[in-house]
């Protein structure tokens, strides 16, 4: 494998991390529990949709292709997001009878973006520059985002029991699959020695010591190592649900061959 | 002047005459200045539906926000719709503070909305079946919405106006993002062409609609002349529609696209723009709660609500032990 797509390897991954996450929140619009959060939280999508397209900007320029072609155009199996962001909200679509868990949506916020702000203090100092500045770009936006959703978590956590019980739940579910956000893929080794980011196990293991101390100030013990139960989307493997998440995000993308622009 | 004493002490006429006096000279009228029963509940009634309207108007451009064909009209597209959410944010809030001395809040405005006793604007009960359907929205629904918005910029009610000129302000952002969708789909493909088209002909009447009747005869009632007395707005319904041909239906053809009006003309002797009515019966219908995606929108806004109770709840215990304990 050359550098160049070593390098890919890893921005890809970045970039379908956020356009997933991105897409994920965007199906909550008008669903929320109120409207100072439907404010808010578009607000958290709307920059994480900002990020997905600064990575597939950065893939461009290294002559990927379009930008917006590898947002819409590629195969699933082509995606390098975590499994856990792209599972679906809930049952039902954001269209027709959504029941999502606000929990859930909560949990898995915080818990990647944790991961997410561990990740770019990393890229901060990346032997590729492109990325460092990238990384820099969205630090401010990405301070927000993360206590907007620990702010979450800890009233949620120390409230009704009912909430408490639906947060424990989520924290459970959330954990069997964060392994996967963790994980750097097959070509891990590759990216540090290249110094493009820190290893897998120091990265991972600075987002867990957080994640623990988090969960710790509000009586919740993180139980063990987090798991990879659906498999490991840095390496290609998805589920049904970034299957539909993708049609759907390239509805009116392939709704005419024709079309040389929108 | 009087003293705030001396107001006190004023018959309920008198203190009707020095408001009447104060909106005659243009002052604005503040939260908790003194007003006449009929002023609160009609700009409860009107900033109420103002502010449901932007937040089910999120709705029909909701179903295209994930859809969006590109990267930049993906954020654009979710630019705008917070926004709209944002805009009814400041709205309801502006409306609490009006309903405060009733006793209601915002739940009553929820559960107003939910028993359809709270209505809000045509336009949102229509479906919006395409990408084309998010354009015209975009350029027409909100250019339509600008109008309105500005003629009430002017409102005798402070707060109201406060939050109208931040409203406008976004507004005119929303009219270049819809102006780029449709000259996108106007100048793009056979089909995009197509589709831009159809969206039209699906939206002219719901636009036409968009301002209201005439006068109280089409539909049996009104409230323009009041809010006219009281100067919260100062256009009539015709007025600003008259406007809104005036601005765009002369862009519309420049565009390419035909208007399915085909009586439409401007006749220059009476200065005014002549065009086939609107069905107010249909209109009178929609408003009421059954135009095509009232029960559906409304559904999903229901049921999401009531599924995150839970957390509404968990967040006033929390608010709740923390006042406790600070
Ligand atoms: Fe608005
Ligand atoms: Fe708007």
């Amino acid at each position: 494998m050359t550098d160049n797509k070593i390098l890919r390897e890893l921005i890809y991954q970045l970039a379908d991390d956020n356009f997933i996450h991105s897409y994920r929140g965007s199906e909550w619009l008008g669903l929320v529990p109120h409207i100072e959060e439907d404010v808010a939280y578009s607000s958290i999508t709307q920059d994480t949709m900002g990020h997905a397209y600064m990575f597939y900007k950065l893939l461009e320029e290294m002559g990927e292709g379009n930008s917006d072609e590898l947002a819409h155009a590629r195969k699933p199996k082509d995606f390098r997001n975590a499994i856990l962001l792209e599972e679906k909200n809930g049952t039902g679509t954001y269209l027709d009878n959504p029941d999502y868990d606000w929990a859930f949506t909560v949990v898995r916020n915080l818990f990647y973006n944790v991961y997410k702000e561990t990740q770019l203090e990393s890229l901060k100092q990346s032997s590729y520059e492109p990325l460092s500045i990238t990384a820099r770009k969205i630090e401010t936006e990405q301070y927000y985002h993360l206590m907007h959703w620990k702010t979450w978590f800890m009233q949620l956590m120390q409230s009704t029991e009912e909430a408490r019980t639906r947060m424990e739940n989520a924290i459970r579910r959330v954990w069997k699959d964060f392994g996967g956000v963790i994980s750097q893929g097959r070509y891990a080794d590759e990216f540090s020695a290249r110094k493009y980011i820190e290893p897998e196990e120091v990265l991972g293991q600075r987002c867990l010591d957080k994640l623990g101390e988090l969960c710790k100030s509000v009586d919740f013990n993180l139980e063990g190592k987090p798991g990879m139960e659906k498999g490991n989307g840095r390496n290609g493997e998805h589920t049904e649900d970034l299957k539909q998440a993708l049609e759907t995000l390239s509805e009116v993308y392939f709704s005419d061959a024709e079309a040389s622009s929108w | 002047m009087v003293t705030a004493y001396e107001f006190r002490h004023l018959s309920e006429e008198e203190k009707y005459e020095r408001f009447m006096e104060r909106i005659e000279r243009g002052e604005k009228i503040e939260a908790h200045d003194w007003m006449p029963d009929d002023y609160r509940t009609n700009l409860i009634k009107l900033i109420a539906m103002h502010g449901i309207s932007e937040i089910m108007g999120a709705f029909p451009e909701k179903e295209w926000v994930p859809k969006a064909p590109t990267l930049h009209r993906k954020l654009a597209i979710m630019a705008k719709v917070q926004d709209e959410v944002g805009h009814g944010q400041l709205l309801l809030r502006v409306a609490e503070d009006l309903m405060k001395p009733l006793g209601k809040d915002r739940e009553d405005i929820m559960q107003d909305l939910f028993e359809k006793r709270l209505k809000f604007h045509n336009v949102f009960h229509m479906p919006a079946p395409t990408w084309a359907d998010a354009a015209i929205i975009a350029w027409l629904v909100d250019g339509a919405a600008i109008l309105t918005q500005t003629m009430l910029l002017k409102t005798s009610y402070g707060p109201y106006g406060r939050a109208l000129k931040r409203i406008c302000q976004e507004e005119s952002f929303h009219a270049k993002h819809g102006e780029s969708l449709v000259l996108a789909l106007a100048s793009g493909s056979d089909y995009q062409r197509k589709m831009l088209q159809e969206a039209l002909n699906r939206w002219w009447e719901p636009l036409l609609m968009f301002f209201g009747p005439r006068s109280a005869k089409e539909v049996g009632h009104s409230k323009v002349d009041v809010n006219i007395k009281y100067k919260i707005r100062s256009k009539t319904n015709e007025e600003l529609r008259q406007e809104f041909l005036t601005k765009y239906v002369p862009q519309i053809k420049r565009l390419g696209l035909t208007i399915p009006d085909e009586t439409l003309r401007f006749d220059e002797d009476k200065q005014q723009w002549i065009y086939k009515d609107p069905d107010w019966e249909k209109f009178k219908q929609i408003i009421n709660g059954n135009g095509p995606k009232t029960d559906s929108r409304l559904k999903l806004r229901r049921d999401s609500y009531e599924k995150t109770a839970w957390v509404r709840e968990a967040l006033a215990k929390y608010n709740k032990n923390r006042m406790l304990v600070g």
